[in-house]
């Protein structure tokens, strides 16, 4: 599996990541690399094998539909770099 | 009295209740190693006054009569677990600054019990690496070096300032968290004992999340019988984290004492991997003659897919990586790099906020999660995943545990770590079948290398049973007697 220049910059964009054009260049080959390596999976016999889901057997629990925590905006977004009047704040999105 | 650095978590503990020594006194003798050892870089935030102000609470509530089970105990804590208004920055840049107003379900356990918190300790970023070597903080260093070389030794990853601060003789246990072997492959390079439990044992709640599928917090500590007391501080169920498991936990340290005697501990042949050091095999023939000598019965068995399981695992927590780190936006907490733009503002923050191995991890993740391929590697993997369970689950229809070296190697030179990321995934071969088969494994020192440094075994048990993985450990650990220290610490 090699993985060129192009795809690495479709990826990183979905991942929002930037990269530089040298980035992609050094990292279509290493990711090239690794996803050479896990192509062996393809190897396995996994006819009629179920996907994992969960790796302990127990069922997930449900509980009471109730609040249980809230009204702790200030704490919320404390540790955000820009905030306002309980809001976080982002660049300009609407026109 | 010995040295208080020297003392295990037992120790401490008779000393404590018999009112030989305060929490204080134990504590302020922890401060003042881990104040005098800065070289190794082992903790990333010192909380001393943190530290001192919980050791004062606790000989308080001792006076009172409360004591839990981790009563006046100094520990440090993986700088992976969220500390209620104390820096939590998982080794990593994007989280600059960040201060949770929550604690951990695990610290939270722990405190309750009466633990002491001396810091929070070095990892690599986000718990992604074998060596310490991604920390944006400068990786931890090994308190061990090889004899007649001078090189700084990584002390393995990604809990290795935890591991460090407890063979460095800063804390007298730490928390680590194990998502392919983050806890048993450092205990092993620092000559320490490290427990990744069951999956669902301790609760995941506010602990910075890698791959919330085979992530799992441990303890990591200088003798068996102090993991199992730590253990049993940290465990429990939690409403918080719906893959808790709502089981008892029992008490780890009784029945630690009972012997191997009459249990078959299977020896896996496909562990026997290409250009292993022939020092790692005598250590394993070694571990199986003492397990036979105090009356188990060994066995030779298969767990064909084994060589599987390292790609399947570097699909599998990339891509559950590259969405619960979609959550480090520049938006919520730590770093922000601005922008006009609000997806240019995302991008740059991301793209300077996360070191390299970080970003590789999430864009494989994205690549194997994305349109297209989901099937032929996410899917694949998931179900060699079922694979490699089964194929323990076949074992345990014959044996009682399975022993096997720790790691394929001793720690290696901090300056001169594998170049090719494949090389450094080679660490975690014997760790990382039992993280995606949701097990419990310990590892255990069990002797030096002909260079003079620590190499462990490995216990690997069934689902939930931790306290016969304990009870393994407790008797490799008599068998070996290991007692060599790092010199100079």
């Amino acid at each position: 599996m090699s993985l060129d220049k192009a795809t690495v910059a479709r990826i990183s964009r979905l991942a929002r990541i930037a990269t530089t054009e040298e980035e992609q260049e050094r990292l279509a080959g290493e990711l090239g690399g690794i996803l050479a390596w896990v192509e062996q999976l393809g190897e396995v016999d996994t006819d009629g094998v179920e996907p994992m889901t969960s790796v302990v057997e127990m069922l997930l629990k449900s509980r009471e539909d109730v609040v249980s925590d809230g009204g702790i905006a200030d704490d919320v977004v404390r540790n955000a770099p820009k905030s306002a009047h309980g809001f976080f704040v982002v660049p300009k999105v609407v026109e | 009295m010995t040295d208080l650095t020297d003392l295990s978590i037992a120790q401490a503990r008779d000393l404590l209740a018999k009112g030989d020594l305060s929490s204080k006194e134990l504590t302020q003798a922890q401060v003042t190693s881990m104040e005098g050892k800065r070289e190794l870089n082992a903790f990333i935030t010192e909380t001393p006054d943190k530290a001192l102000e919980m050791a004062e609470a606790s000989d308080t509530r001792r006076a009172k009569g409360e004591t839990g089970k981790l009563e006046g105990i100094p520990v440090a804590i993986k700088d992976l677990f969220c500390t209620k208004d104390v820096l939590t920055t998982a080794g990593s840049h994007i989280l600059d600054g960040f201060r949770p107003f929550y604690e951990s379900s695990v610290t939270t356990n722990m405190f309750r019990e009466g633990a002491v918190m001396l810091g929070k300790t070095n990892l690599d970023e986000f718990a992604m690496g074998s060596g310490n070597l991604t920390s944006y903080y400068g990786g931890a260093i090994n308190p061990w070096r090889a004899k007649g070389d001078n090189r700084n030794l990584v002390p393995g990853g990604s809990s290795g300032g935890s591991a460090s601060a407890v063979a460095g003789r800063m804390a007298l246990g730490a928390t680590g968290t194990d998502t392919g072997g983050s806890i048993r492959q450092p205990a092993a390079f620092t000559g320490i004992v490290g427990l990744k439990p069951t999956y669902g044992r301790c609760s995941r709640w506010g602990i910075v999340a890698f791959a919330s599928s085979l992530d799992q917090a441990g303890p990591m500590t200088r003798s068996v019988r102090d993991s199992a007391i730590m253990l049993g501080a940290m465990a429990g169920h939690d409403p918080k984290d719906s893959t808790s498991a709502d089981i008892a936990v029992p008490d780890f340290e009784e029945g630690l004492n009972g012997g191997v005697k009459g249990l078959t501990i299977g020896i896996p042949k496909e562990y026997r991997v290409d250009g292993m050091p022939e020092e790692i095999e005598t250590l394993w023939q070694q571990g199986i003659k003492w397990l036979e000598e105090q009356g188990a019965r060994t066995v030779e068995i298969s767990l064909p897919h084994t060589k599987y399981a390292l790609p399947a695992y570097y699909i599998v927590a990339p891509a559950e990586a590259s969405s619960n780190l979609a959550r480090y936006d520049g938006v919520k907490f730590g770093l922000r790099v601005e922008s006009d733009d609000l997806t240019e503002m995302y991008e740059k923050t991301r793209a300077e906020g996360f070191g390299a191995e970080v970003k590789r991890r999430v864009l494989i993740g994205t690549y194997v999660l994305s349109a297209g391929y989901y099937d032929a590697y996410y899917l694949q993997a998931q179900k060699v995943r079922t694979r490699i369970a089964d194929d323990f689950k076949q074992a345990w229809q014959q044996v009682d545990a399975i022993l096997t070296p720790a790691t394929p190697s001793a720690a290696f030179s901090a300056d001169d770590p594998p170049s090719d990321p494949l090389a450094m995934y080679l660490n975690d071969v014997f760790t990382v079948p039992v993280n995606l088969a949701g097990l419990p494994g310990i590892s255990v020192p069990a002797g030096l290398t002909g260079d003079g440094l620590p190499m462990g075994l490995q216990v690997i048990g069934k689902a939930f049973d931790e306290a016969t993985v304990l009870r393994i450990g407790q008797s490799l650990e008599d068998a070996a007697g290991f007692d060599a220290r790092p010199e100079g610490y």
